[in-house]
């Protein structure tokens, strides 16, 4: 369930994302620290510091560069997440409540509960909604999560790149039984997906 | 020099006999800033304690996976109430009471402006943070986190008591915060000693009018959507319910537009500290004075434009999304220039790693990456995996035992001997430091990687294998090392104040008023009020804490056996006039126990009964106001040195006034989130527009609107005759004030009855309701505050030159008038648009 271990173009970019943002918050700490010890080492008499340097330079200057360095180079990798942007991508509907998840599929009667079942290696989209109180969808190997708002519709795109069986949870606290709140995105390669859906839609009905 | 011939000693056994704070039964009368600061101090540390032990049996529970020791339910109470007790009963309580108890310290003022407000303030605290630790000692306490999201708070879904503990307790609380806040203000606008201009203000001063300034904008939309969910608890009134045309997100809008601004309220109090203690250990003076207030207050408006940032994942328009990610970011910019500017301090002096120093490189270390983590999450992809794990929650931590708790350790240090008289043990506190330190990275350092290994917050429990249980376990061995950490933090404290070295004055070469004072500090702080001319007091005169007590300053003494303190122009620190306060006062403790009654009455339901409670208080609210002011115009005050002032309730700029306005200041900022809250759900909710729609009948309308506006005009001119001298006709035109608004409030109450569909059906219908009672409260309040002048007019308390009381009902019905004329025009035209 890492996210660190991604399974999809959402969560590799932004796993990308994090290991660059860990790694320049490690070098400004270490840079900080420094500058806030050192005078404690040096041996001097007081002087007087260019406060123009410090406070327009390191207060001003060196926040905004690196901020606008940061939003330029990591506002789009949540591009893939995006859904609504072009026409004739797969819908799947997800539907949360205390304590489960229903997944609907188009053209398709039933549901299956607590596994949703998608092609690999195509984008997604997730209508996520909720029946009672809000829930959240997270797969974290394939894509950031989305709320389940009552009364509201909310759509995340994923895509698995490969087939296999990815892990989900719900995200928001959402009573007693939050912590068990799980369920399983199935990706099936695409030439099987129809009959592994219709298998699963089967079998739900199945008591 | 007003009071010569009298000797240090003999000035302050003058002073102690009418400034000393009572004993036994009889302090619960006490008002002395002081005693009021240290009882919040202290109870605040008391939570403390509370929420670490409570979050010491959340680490037992997560240190293996499937651990038996909490269930669900428990451990659902015990997270909300951990979040709950941290921020509302130990943090803000925490900043309010280092307010009371420095401020009039740091500005060379005897006392606060409302010394029983602060009073009436610490009750309000005591007594809502003892109903909701005594529903977790039943196993009722609330259990929805501590943001108590809607529908999960709702009745349907939470239908004990437990979420109207939360509500109910926590607005009690807040009433202490919005009095505070309106303190702070006015007491630093105001009371300060002569020559203090606004620029030569203490740093701590600024932070803390900025820190205030916030609470009386950002409290009241917590309170209106703690009033409007625990309507719809109590009367099912469907705000937030999306079968009714409620919305859920309402709740988070308004929870969050506080939630977000109280951040910053948390960390600039600990910032100023920063700003405080930095410059006296370097041994210099701070770097960029302007620059650091100029990015407080660009802090301040910043921090109420971004809280949409902890709703990233609610389905927020992409464009909005990348504006409130570049706001969330920007942020960081004053933070910054702060830390360059302490940089750039510590780089000018010669510092020293004294102790206090020792827990502020904590704070930066702690602070910095906590502040770097809060720029990842403002980046709106990664948010999306963050959001609601335990990155999060390790990243909150990071900021606020960075921002809040480490600097806090370090004022205490710093401030402690100014309580005590007495200096710390050291090698104590240094071991408590490095226990903290270590405990708290070995806890929270990790938690990062929990939950980007894909750990959410908030579950009770989790199966083994996924990756969680060694950083789970590393967590809470770090967690109870900090715990180990803070006990000895405490221990060291008592053994400084039962053991630690006396010492006489300035123990760290402070350049503040607040070393200029004997230690353990007086009651009355000043012996006399000294003349400032500039930033560092203490530095241009080293002897001026021995000028004071040998009363060279202004208002020497006490000769006319009163508390007096001055009061002075805002901006230039000119002496206006002389405050003299009230003395020791039961009224504030039995007002909030009428508080008290109304708030447990409500939370068993029994809504009827709660209104004796409501009576209860307003009848000592009114023997409050009653006791203000006096009967006769008093004689101008010798201040000394050729300073001849008028007594406070005999000028134009009396506090009273100035605090009126920026409670109203606050109850705009109520009212504005309420009419937020009606467009919000006109424009986003589901299930609009409403079945049945309010038609405001002509007649009414042409009574309740020229009624609201003769309301507003009678109290103005009666303010107006007063001042020209004319009683009698102020008397007329107060009553004709009465007899306007008791017109409009008829009126006021036939709409609700006759016109406005049942609250109950439908959140239109509820909203519309809710803006109605908003109004008519107003009014109803305007009725009784136009007949306590009259009252007060008949009984001789009013003239020409005492012009509060009147002055007072102008500016309420005439933020009444505004308000109501407002909101009704909202009401009853927009239904016309939405059909």
């Amino acid at each position: 369930m890492s996210t660190l271990d991604p399974a999809g173009p959402a969560a590799q970019s932004i796993a990308g994302v994090w290991w660059a943002m860990m790694a320049g918050s490690l070098l400004i700490l270490a840079l900080m620290m420094a500058l806030i010890l050192w005078p404690f080492f040096k041996r001097h008499q007081p002087r007087e510091v260019p406060e123009r340097m410090w406070l327009w330079g390191g207060g001003l200057a060196f926040p905004l560069a690196v901020l606008t360095g940061l939003l330029v180079w990591g506002l789009p990798a949540g591009q893939s997440m995006l859904a609504g942007r072009e026409e004739g991508v797969y819908t799947v509907e997800a539907e949360a409540f205390q304590w489960g998840w229903n997944f609907r599929y188009p053209d398709r009667e039933g549901v299956t509960q607590e596994v949703l079942h998608v092609p690999a290696g195509e984008p997604v989209d997730v209508a996520v909604t909720s029946l009672d109180v809000i829930h959240a969808f997270w797969v974290p190997r394939l894509a950031g999560k989305v709320d389940a708002i009552p009364g509201t519709t909310n759509t995340l795109r994923i895509m698995a790149s490969e087939p296999g069986i990815y892990e989900g949870m719900c995200a928001e606290f959402c009573g007693l039984e939050h912590a068990t709140m799980r369920f399983q995105v199935v990706a099936h390669a695409p030439g099987d997906y129809q009959a592994a859906l219709n298998a699963a839609l089967a079998g739900e009905g199945q008591p | 020099m007003s009071s010569t011939g009298s000797t240090p000693l003999g000035l302050h056994r003058a002073l102690h006999r009418v400034w000393q704070v009572p004993k036994g039964v009889a302090a619960l009368s006490a008002v002395n800033h002081s005693a009021v600061g240290r009882r919040f101090i202290i109870t605040a540390f008391v939570y403390f304690a509370i929420g670490g032990m409570l979050a010491m049996m959340m680490r037992a529970q997560l240190a293996r996976p499937e651990n038996p020791f909490l269930g669900a339910d428990a451990y659902n109470q015990i997270f909300t109430m951990h979040g709950t007790v941290m921020m509302f009963l130990f943090a803000i309580p925490l900043i309010e009471g280092i307010a009371l108890y420095l401020l009039p310290k740091i500005l060379g003022a005897r006392d606060l402006s409302y010394p029983r407000l602060s009073a009436f303030g610490y009750w309000c605290y005591l007594f809502g943070a003892t109903i909701i630790l005594v529903s977790m000692l039943m196993g009722v306490a609330p259990d929805s986190g501590w943001f108590m999201y809607t529908p999960l708070s709702s009745s349907t879904f939470t239908p004990g008591i437990n979420a109207d503990v939360w509500l109910l307790g926590v607005t009690f609380v807040e009433i202490s915060a919005v009095c505070a806040a309106v303190e702070i203000v006015v007491t630093i606008l105001k009371v300060r000693t002569a020559g203090m201009a606004l620029s030569r203000m203490p740093l701590m001063a600024w932070y803390l009018l900025v820190t205030a300034g916030m609470m009386i904008l950002a409290f009241p939309p917590l309170i209106l959507g703690s009033v409007l969910l625990e309507i719809e608890r109590a009367f099912d009134w469907p705000f937030f319910d999306p079968d009714r045309g409620g919305a859920p997100l309402l709740w988070q809008h308004l929870f969050w537009l506080f939630g977000h601004p109280e951040v910053y309220i948390i960390f600039l109090p600990a910032a100023g500290a920063v700003s405080t203690l930095i410059p006296v250990f370097a041994r210099t003076k701070i770097v960029g004075y302007t620059w650091i207030v100029a990015s407080i207050i660009a802090l301040a408006f910043l921090s109420f434009g971004l809280w949409v940032h902890h709703m990233f994942t609610v389905g927020i328009p992409h464009l909005a999304l990348a504006f409130f990610s570049t706001a969330s970011m920007l942020v960081a910019v004053p933070t910054a220039i702060q830390v360059f500017a302490w940089v750039a301090t510590l780089m000018r002096g010669r510092p020293r790693m004294s102790l206090p120093m020792l827990y502020l490189m904590g704070f930066f270390s702690v602070f910095i990456l906590g502040g770097l983590t809060g720029v990842m999450l403002a980046l709106v992809p990664f948010n999306w995996q963050a959001h609601d794990t335990h990155f999060v929650v390790a990243h909150l931590h990071y900021v606020l035992i960075g921002g809040f708790v480490f600097p806090m350790l370090a004022a205490t240090y710093y401030w402690l001997p100014l309580v005590t008289g007495r200096l710390p043990v050291f090698s104590v506190s240094k071991a408590a430091f490095w226990l903290i330190f270590l405990g708290f990275h070995g806890t929270f350092l990790i938690m990062h990687f929990t939950g980007l290994l894909g750990m959410p917050r908030r579950v009770f429990t989790y199966e083994a294998g996924l990756g969680w249980d060694v950083p789970n376990l590393i967590s809470s061995i770090g967690g109870f090392v900090m715990t180990a950490g803070f006990a000895l933090f405490v221990l060291d404290v008592i053994l400084q104040v039962r053991f630690g070295r006396r010492f006489r004055r300035n123990p760290w070469g402070g350049t503040g008023l607040d070393w200029a004072m004997p230690t353990p500090s007086p009651s009355y702080n000043f012996a006399s009020l000294p003349l400032v001319t500039s930033r560092d007091p203490l530095e241009d005169n080293p002897r001026l804490g021995a000028d004071i007590a040998a009363g060279k300053g202004y208002l020497a003494g006490a000769p006319r056996g009163e508390m007096e303190t001055l009061c002075v122009d805002m901006a230039t620190g000119k002496p206006d006039h002389v405050l003299v306060l009230p003395r020791n006062d039961y009224t504030p403790f039995l007002m909030a126990s009428g508080l008290a009654v109304f708030f447990v009455a409500f939370l068993f339901s029994a809504y009827w009964f709660s209104l004796t409670g409501v009576v209860i208080a307003a009848i000592f609210g009114w023997r409050w106001l009653w006791s203000l002011g006096g009967k006769a115009d008093p004689a101008p005050i010798d201040a000394g040195h050729g300073l001849i002032l008028p007594v406070h309730y005999a000028s134009r700029s009396v506090p009273t006034i100035l605090g009126l306005k920026y409670l109203l200041v606050g109850n705009a900022a109520f009212y504005g989130s309420l009419v937020f809250g009606y467009l919000f759900l006109w424009t986003t909710a589901p299930d609009w527009p409403p079945p049945a729609l309010m038609a405001a009948n002509p007649l009414l309308v042409a009574l309740m609107a020229p009624g609201l506006a003769a309301a507003a005009a009678f109290a103005v001119n009666a303010g107006r005759a007063n001042r020209a001298g004319n009683a009698r006709a102020a008397l007329f035109q107060l009553a004709g004030s009465v007899i306007a608004s008791l017109v409009a409030l008829a009126a006021l109450a036939a709409l609700a009855v006759l016109d406005a569909p049942s609250p109950q059906g439908h959140a239109y219908a509820a909203i519309t309701m809710a803006v109605i009672g908003y109004v008519m409260l107003h009014v109803l309040l305007g009725v009784l505050f136009g007949a306590y002048a009259i009252a007060r007019c008949r009984a001789g308390y009013v003239s020409a030159v005492r012009s509060a009381d009147i002055r007072g009902v102008a500016i309420w019905q005439l933020y009444t008038a505004v308000s109501g004329l407002g909101g009704l025009a909202l009401i009853i035209l927009a239904p016309g648009a939405m059909a």
